[in-house]
């Protein structure tokens, strides 16, 4: 028989890759689940409801922008979820619950959504949320919590129930209950910065440390980042560049006067260098399109946060690294236009 | 050794592994279609002028006799396909969807249908120019897809010298074989032809490249060649666009054709490998072409294989003889990647169609914005920026793509739109904006 029905007449090609934007941002969010758990792990419920309210703000944003711009909704997509998670991640643990929630507000609302959704921002949204978080609340994005907190599963951290705009209710009785000896409140880089005390990078490396929720755990981010860039989901130049020169930097710093500087192994396994050159600058919609751009991208922001930690007054560089890394790239992209095939030279001199 | 040659061997850089697809049809010979009740001959089958009809209507026409002579130097003379009667000249459709001037022919039912016209003729004794009319004579042209008058091809432009003849048997689009089964079933043939060729243009040398996923074909070819060493063959890595020249002279010979150039520059003339078979095949006893193997697959096909199907055929009767399923929900003349839908099954096969893919799938999903992935500036075998591209036509920037991003070297081989997880239909805007930029210079 021959067919009946009316033909389709679509354009070439007549086939696609089963790769969709549904799916590479459903694996991000598969590869970030591990993270998460183990942040639930060390930092009990106050991380949880931390990344469940950041993710739910992030969602009802994105729902409220699209329904007042009268667009379809975006929520599906899982790009809002990722971010979410991300900015959970990225915040202490003991972060009033309403910080968190204005931050995801922030990081999707004038992060993505003004610049016209995903794909149009400029900068990754879930550091714009916490950079805005950072400004309007200094004490308390760097008031960190010790890991494996006696009670975690049981109780929340006193701070993480805080009322908006309320002054929080001292942690100081509460560290005394959960007994953790020796616990200054201090990261290991605030250690390291601060009180030139050096944390043993094989401690900092299993991730149970204070830190931000999900920055404690290197070897989940690295499989996590590894699950993505096998399964073609992710550039693998980004992170690269940017921990190689990371680390390259750093061990010629802690080379020159290894008592002020500390090691590269140090400087990779602390802070959110690892979550930030895995799951912040390897976002697609911040990162130049080319392959040179991207090295080039990838170390200077690997530089900065070097240069920021060890030259700079704060003990952590990752998010500013990577915004500025983020304000560079259509710059970056412009000039590391490829060498087209059979390209002929402008201005032939005769 | 096998790493180091990976590393180092002749391989396409950039393009795409796509599903082949091939296996359904690779292992089935060459089938000679029944003729279809009428025949539709469009005098534009090509590109350049259309041949002009030579036959009235109502007149008897024997197979393989001339019916139109070619419309200028760069046009070809088309051949009756069957034995039988001019119906009538008038208008018919096409599958780029306008109405062109064919010859309708009612082939004779009781005819023998052997082709009882054509001359012996001794190439070996005949200059470069008189191959060039010769071939222009056969009407053969380029089966690869691209349809351009291969006589054109064969005459060397001046100031040119061409050193090597590249023959092209990648047949890099998934489904189909045809070409494979030609080199398999007809070697000395394609061998024959590149020999022409050769003698045509003053080469010394020929390269056949075939992907290495038809080493059957590579080993065929081999045999037949014997051990003369003006012609070798050559197996390449399979990858999507292997088979644009532009990419297989790159593999090859590592020979770049500079922008908006032809091969001629860097010594180079391409050919596909059905064309020089059918060269071959034809030039020796002066005949013309009339029939070509077409293959017809895909999921909507009941009885796909490889057909020899007599030029003018219609696709309804193609897709009769070989079996349609009811699911089916568009018809693709030559590949899935650059292949063109048809949305009329009145269309007739012509010279350049290389198989007829039936599909059944259903439609893409939506569109999202660009997430700049940039699985597209890794696949673009031109090293374009689709990315950037696709923005820039977004906001109909026609003339800045052409002028900083080399919007005019995209051949529009689909790998950008075919990786696009925002399924963006880059190759659809980059048309547009070509078209818009000839209109623009057409105006000026």
């Amino acid at each position: 028989m021959t067919p009946a029905t009316v033909l389709a007449v679509r354009t070439s090609p007549h086939a696609h890759a089963p790769r969709s934007v549904e799916k590479i941002m459903a694996n991000v969010v598969f590869a970030l689940l591990p993270i998460c758990v183990y942040a639930v792990w060390l930092f009990g419920i106050s991380a949880l409801a931390l990344l469940i309210v950041t993710t739910a703000a992030a969602l009802a944003t994105e729902q409220m922008f699209c329904r007042a711009g009268d667009k379809r909704s975006s929520i599906g997509d899982f790009s809002a979820v990722i971010t979410g998670l991300l900015l959970g991640l990225t915040l202490p643990p003991a972060l009033p619950l309403w910080m968190g929630g204005l931050g995801a507000f922030i990081a999707i609302g004038p992060g993505k959504m003004v610049f016209g959704g995903l794909g149009f921002n400029v900068f990754n949204p879930a550091l714009v949320g916490r950079a805005f978080l950072q400004a309007a609340f200094p004490v308390a994005i760097t008031t960190y919590t010790p890991a494996k907190a006696l009670d975690r599963f049981t109780e929340f951290i006193p701070s993480t129930l805080a009322w908006p705009f309320m002054k929080a209710a001292p942690i100081t009785e509460w560290m005394v209950k959960v007994k953790v000896d020796g616990f200054t409140g201090a990261t290991p880089l605030m250690l390291q910065k601060f009180d030139h005390v050096t944390t043993d990078p094989w401690s900092m490396f299993l991730g149970e440390r204070a830190g931000s929720a999900g920055e404690t755990a290197p070897l989940l981010i690295l499989l996590g980042g590894l699950y993505l860039i096998i399964r073609g989901m992710m550039s693998w130049r980004v992170p690269l560049a940017m921990l190689l020169s990371s680390v390259v930097l750093a061990q010629a710093f802690h080379m020159s006067d290894p008592a002020r500087y500390p090691g590269a192994l140090f400087v990779l396994f602390s802070g959110g260098l690892m979550l930030g050159a895995m799951f912040m600058a390897t976002d697609p919609v911040g990162s130049p399109v080319t392959s040179r751009g991207m090295w080039i991208y990838g170390i200077l922001m690997g530089t900065l946060t070097v240069a920021i930690r060890f030259l700079g007054g704060l003990a952590e560089g990752v998010m500013y690294a990577i915004l500025l890394g983020n304000a560079l790239s259509p710059l970056i992209e412009n000039v590391t236009q490829p060498k087209t095939y059979g390209e002929r030279r402008k201005a032939v001199a005769k | 050794m096998p790493l180091l040659e990976a590393i180092t061997g002749k391989r396409l850089w950039r393009g795409l592994h796509v599903p082949e697809h091939k296996d359904e049809t690779a292992h089935l010979a060459i089938r000679r279609m029944p003729f279809p009740p009428l025949l539709v001959v469009p005098l534009s089958q090509h590109n350049g002028a259309p041949a002009v009809p030579i036959v009235r209507e109502g007149q008897e026409i024997v197979r393989g006799e001339p019916i139109a002579k070619a419309g200028g130097f760069v046009s070809v003379p088309m051949h009756a396909p069957a034995t039988g009667r001019v119906q009538r000249i008038a208008l018919a459709p096409s599958a780029k969807g306008e109405l062109t001037e064919a010859i309708y022919i009612v082939p004779y039912e009781s005819a023998s249908q052997e082709v009882l016209y054509g001359m012996p003729q001794d190439i070996e004794k005949m200059t470069p120019e008189e191959i060039v009319l010769a071939v222009q004579e056969t009407g053969v042209v380029g089966l690869g897809g691209a349809a351009f008058p291969t006589h054109v091809k064969l005459k060397v432009p001046a100031g040119r010298t061409i050193d090597t003849v590249v023959v092209n048997g990648c047949e890099c689009e998934p489904y189909l074989t045809a070409d494979h089964r030609v080199m398999l079933e007809q070697p000395a043939e394609v061998l024959h032809g590149a020999r022409v060729a050769m003698r045509a243009l003053g080469a010394q040398h020929t390269v056949i490249g075939v992907e290495d996923n038809k080493m059957d074909a590579v080993a065929a070819l081999k045999q037949a060649n014997g051990n003369a060493t003006d012609i070798t063959v050559e197996a390449v890595p399979t990858k999507y666009p292997q088979g644009a020249e532009k990419m297989l002279v790159k593999v090859l010979l590592n020979r770049e054709i500079p922008s908006a150039g032809l091969p001629a520059e860097v010594g180079l003339a391409v050919f596909n490998v059905a064309t020089l078979a059918q060269i071959g095949d034809l030039l020796p006893s002066r005949r013309g072409l009339i029939e070509r193997v077409v293959t017809i697959a895909g999921p909507g096909v009941t009885k796909p294989g490889n057909y020899l199907v007599a030029l003018g055929t219609p696709l309804r009767w193609a897709l009769q003889q070989a079996g349609c399923t009811a699911n089916v929900t568009s018809v693709i003349l030559g590949g899935p990647m650059m292949g063109t839908a048809t949305g009329s099954l009145d269309v007739p096969l012509t010279k350049g169609v290389t198989g007829i893919l039936v599909l059944t799938d259903e439609d893409a999903g939506p569109i999202h914005p660009c997430i700049k992935c940039a699985a597209c500036v890794e696949a673009c075998p031109m090293q374009l920026n689709p990315s950037r591209l696709g923005l820039l036509a977004r906001k109909e920037r026609y003339e800045e793509m052409a002028a900083e991003f080399h919007l005019m070297d995209c051949f529009e081989c689909g790998c950008c739109s075919y990786v696009c997880p925002s399924n963006i239909p880059l190759v659809q805007y980059f048309r547009v904006a070509k078209q818009m930029n000839r209109e623009r210079k057409a105006r000026a």
